[in-house]
């Protein structure tokens, strides 16, 4: 039986929205008490205990939105390297994307998806399928199978579903399984050529612009379907003050219908792009001030319930060339945790929500485990530091690329210790009591090197 | 020749209008002054580009200015290139990162860039070590035509402050436009952009323009009306409904033109669109159209913006030909902030 036991930790349950001091023991991969005093008198024998020293133990992140590139972009990341970044980042699960080379748009490939991910890293990773054939916007995929072959939802994830007939079906044939259907708000014809956010910078740059408007007129008609239809919806990434109005509003008349925001959306604007800098080349784009506080908002207000990576690497020759030829994305999973925390520390969000949005909320939406810190519930957990800091130093992160706007940012809150079913994956804690077990396999797991 | 002005560009580069003041683009037409009555006079051939190779690399096909380049390049005895990259290395799977490297093992000193993509001038002056002027780059930037225009303006004019600038037509697509808005408004001209709101682009008043939908109005009272190609290759989709309905409305003609100035200006960058965004007979009017004028002076203020470029490599005392930087901080847009 493994044992594993935290002492002294403040520990958060964002679900029930507990926050007291006291211990945890993990038995058996799974949380077996917390409490006060649990850890008086001689440890069990074989129990590693970790002094957490008053640092948070929350669950670990549940990250909705991660692109792997595996299969078809290995140059540009793995599950194996990603998985190291999720670990060094708190995250212990991962809803990837299916825009890989092929598409992930059938069961085989979901299951091979699946497999690599067992062999590659100790992260719980869970793909989407693809709503149609191949991602292009047609045909159907075979929703029920690949929900069958461990399928977290359905997205044709950096695509727009365009077709107002073929979204009709998917959330209208989804209800069949209560099926997620997470869509990409954009309007590709209002969105096509554009390669930052419309607007004064965009003109002075002399790059097309992307309104806007395109992400809350496709939001506005997905809501109106929802409500047709009676399906599960999830909008992602939102990056504007409408779209955010525009949930707001579907959620008060009680759709079915739930969001989420990446952290650059709520960090930075679209001042970032600079002089065409790539690496703040992102789909949908960095917006405005006004865009910026409005998501801020809709996190504070609950309107938006998760916040996810948006983990996209680019290797290089994706990004040095010109910005309309550089491919959008940057990395998140090891900046995740700690620019969420950057909004608690300048008091727009509470500690609880931020790791509601973070953990609880998506693994609710996706229907995954972890999320929770009670008794019971799978021992995937992240101890981190709030109080102490970090600079981000794109040499030392975990993914195979470099493609972070926040190289030498100094962000709050570091990431002490990642476990997974009651094994410690990543350790940075040099004054842990005992060192880490249950390395992962394939030598995927972060090292205690930390940042 | 007159003494030419003492003056230096703020960088070893010409990329755009930014970063250049009243008294820094005063002196650049100051200098293309001496540069034209040297060439209506046929005067010996100068020596300022003795021993430099200027490299005309042209992502996209231009004769007009590259050729021009060429002339302002060969008038101060510099050696000339002329590499038309048009595509063709770019489909054998070489990036702009791949030519710079290319490009600095030749030992080039100054290269005059255009290409379709805006930004991507400067993402390749950050990865070389010789000089680059921007020939043009996407919708972004076209100094030397903003320049010349200028220059063109006050030799006819006297003077820019005070003036009133009429823009019209394709300006969503222009680098001619932003450049000439910039341009313009910082030696205290008054900028109108005239255009159907699908070929303006989005916060254009924010570069100081005030912006009309009316030809009628958008030409009321000023001293100069520049007309813009209709770049038909750049758009996808239509922006205007005809050609025919362009013409009737934004089409410059003498009825329309009767709104202007007794005295106004027409001016084009060139290539015209003869019966799109102009009227031959406006266009060919030789007491009111400096088209041909612009072609001259474009010779004029190129030589002096290759003289000034070179000078500051003078300034530069063997300009590192080694240390180009490819790490990840030196981003497209070559010194952006992070």
């Amino acid at each position: 039986m493994s044992r594993l036991a935290f002492r002294n930790a403040r520990l958060i349950d964002p679900a029930s929205g507990t926050d007291q001091t006291g211990d945890l023991i993990v038995e058996n991969g799974v949380i077996r008490d917390m409490g006060l005093n649990l850890l008086d008198g001689a440890a069990a024998d074989g129990c590693q205990v970790v002094e957490a020293a008053g640092r948070i133990l929350a669950p670990g992140l549940v990250d909705m939105r991660v692109a792997l590139r595996e299969p078809g972009d290995a140059h540009k990341e793995t599950i194996a390297s990603a998985g190291a970044a999720a670990l060094a980042g708190g995250v212990t699960a991962m809803a990837c994307l299916p825009n890989t080379d092929p598409v992930i748009d059938d069961p085989s490939l979901l299951s091979y998806v699946l497999s690599r991910a067992r062999e590659s890293t100790p992260v719980r990773v869970t793909p989407y399928g693809t709503v149609t054939k191949n991602a292009d916007g047609r045909e159907m995929t075979e929703m029920g199978l690949m929900l069958a072959a461990g399928a977290a939802g359905f997205t044709d994830g950096t695509r727009a579903v365009a077709d107002s007939l073929v979204m009709r079906r998917a959330l209208s044939y989804g209800r069949t399984y209560d099926a997620l259907i997470l869509q990409h708000p954009e309007d590709p014809a209002l969105a096509d050529e554009g390669h930052m956010n419309e607007g004064l910078t965009a003109t002075r740059l002399g790059l097309t612009g992307i309104p806007a408007a395109a992400e809350v007129i496709l939001l506005e008609r997905d809501l109106r379907l929802v409500a047709l239809t009676g399906g599960r919806y999830h909008a992602a990434h939102l990056s504007t003050a409408a779209a955010v109005a525009a949930v707001r509003q579907a959620k008060a008349q009680g759709l079915a219908v739930t969001c989420d925001t990446a952290p650059h959306y709520f960090t930075l604007t679209e001042d970032a792009v600079g002089e065409y800098r790539t690496f703040a080349k992102v789909s949908p784009p960095l917006r405005g001030e006004a865009d910026r506080l409005a998501i801020i908002a809709g996190l504070a207000d609950g309107t938006i319930d998760a916040i996810a990576s948006d983990h996209a690497p680019q290797d290089p020759d994706s990004k040095r060339v010109p910005f309309a030829i550089a491919e959008p994305g940057i990395l998140g999973l090891e900046t995740l945790l700690s620019l969420s925390l950057a909004l608690v520390r300048d008091g727009h969000l509470s500690l609880t929500a931020a790791l509601a949005a973070l953990s609880s909320h998506p693994a609710r939406i996706l229907g995954l485990p972890g999320g929770r810190l009670t008794r019971g519930q799978p021992a995937d957990l992240v101890l981190f530091d709030p109080d102490t800091s970090w600079r981000v130093d794109p040499d030392r992160l975990h993914s195979k690329t470099q493609n972070t706007p926040f190289e030498d940012w100094e962000l709050p809150g570091t990431v002490a210790m990642t476990a997974i079913a009651g094994n410690v994956h990543f350790n940075a804690d040099a004054a842990a009591d005992a060192p880490a077990t249950g390395a992962s396999r394939d030598g995927a797991a972060a090292t205690a090197a930390g940042r | 020749m007159t003494a030419p002005p003492d003056i230096r560009l703020p960088s070893r580069h010409l990329l755009g209008i930014d970063g250049l003041d009243e008294r820094t683009i005063t002196g650049i037409l100051d200098l293309s002054a001496i540069y034209f009555t040297h060439n209506r006079e046929r005067g010996p051939k100068l020596k300022q580009l003795s021993g430099r190779t200027v490299m005309n690399l042209f992502f996209e096909s231009s004769t007009r200015t590259r050729t021009s380049f060429e002339i302002a390049a060969k008038r101060l005895g510099g050696d000339v290139v002329n590499m038309n990259v048009a595509a063709s290395s770019i489909k054998k799977g070489e990036t702009l990162i791949d030519t710079a490297m290319t490009l600095n093992a030749m030992y080039a000193d100054v290269l005059v860039v255009r290409h379709p993509d805006s930004g991507a001038v400067s993402l390749l002056s950050d990865k070389v070590n010789c000089a680059v002027i921007n020939g043009g780059d996407g919708s972004h930037a076209h100094p030397t035509q903003a320049l010349l225009d200028a220059f063109t303006i006050r030799h006819r004019k006297g003077r820019i402050a005070g003036l009133t600038v009429a823009i019209c037509g394709d300006v969503a697509h222009s680098r001619v436009a932003r450049s000439n808005i910039q341009l313009l408004t910082t030696m205290g001209a008054r900028v109108r952009v005239v255009a159907p709101p699908t070929l303006l682009p989005a916060g254009v008043e924010g570069l100081g323009a005030d912006v009309y939908h009316d030809m009628r109005e958008g030409l009321s009272d000023c001293d100069i009306v520049m007309m813009l190609r209709l770049q038909a290759e750049r758009m996808r989709g239509a922006f205007v409904p005809s050609i025919r309905e362009y013409f009737h409305y934004f089409g410059l003609d003498r009825e329309k033109l009767a709104f202007a100035r007794p005295d106004a200006l027409i001016m084009h960058p060139g290539p015209m669109n003869r019966g799109i965004e102009i009227d031959s007979v406006v266009a060919d009017d030789i007491g009111r159209s400096v088209i041909a004028e612009q072609v001259e002076t474009g010779v004029a203020v190129r030589m002096a913006c290759l003289d000034l470029v070179t000078r500051s490599l003078h300034n530069q005392s063997g300009h590192n030909q080694s240390g180009h930087n490819q790490s990840r901080h030196d981003q497209p847009g070559g010194g952006a902030a992070p």
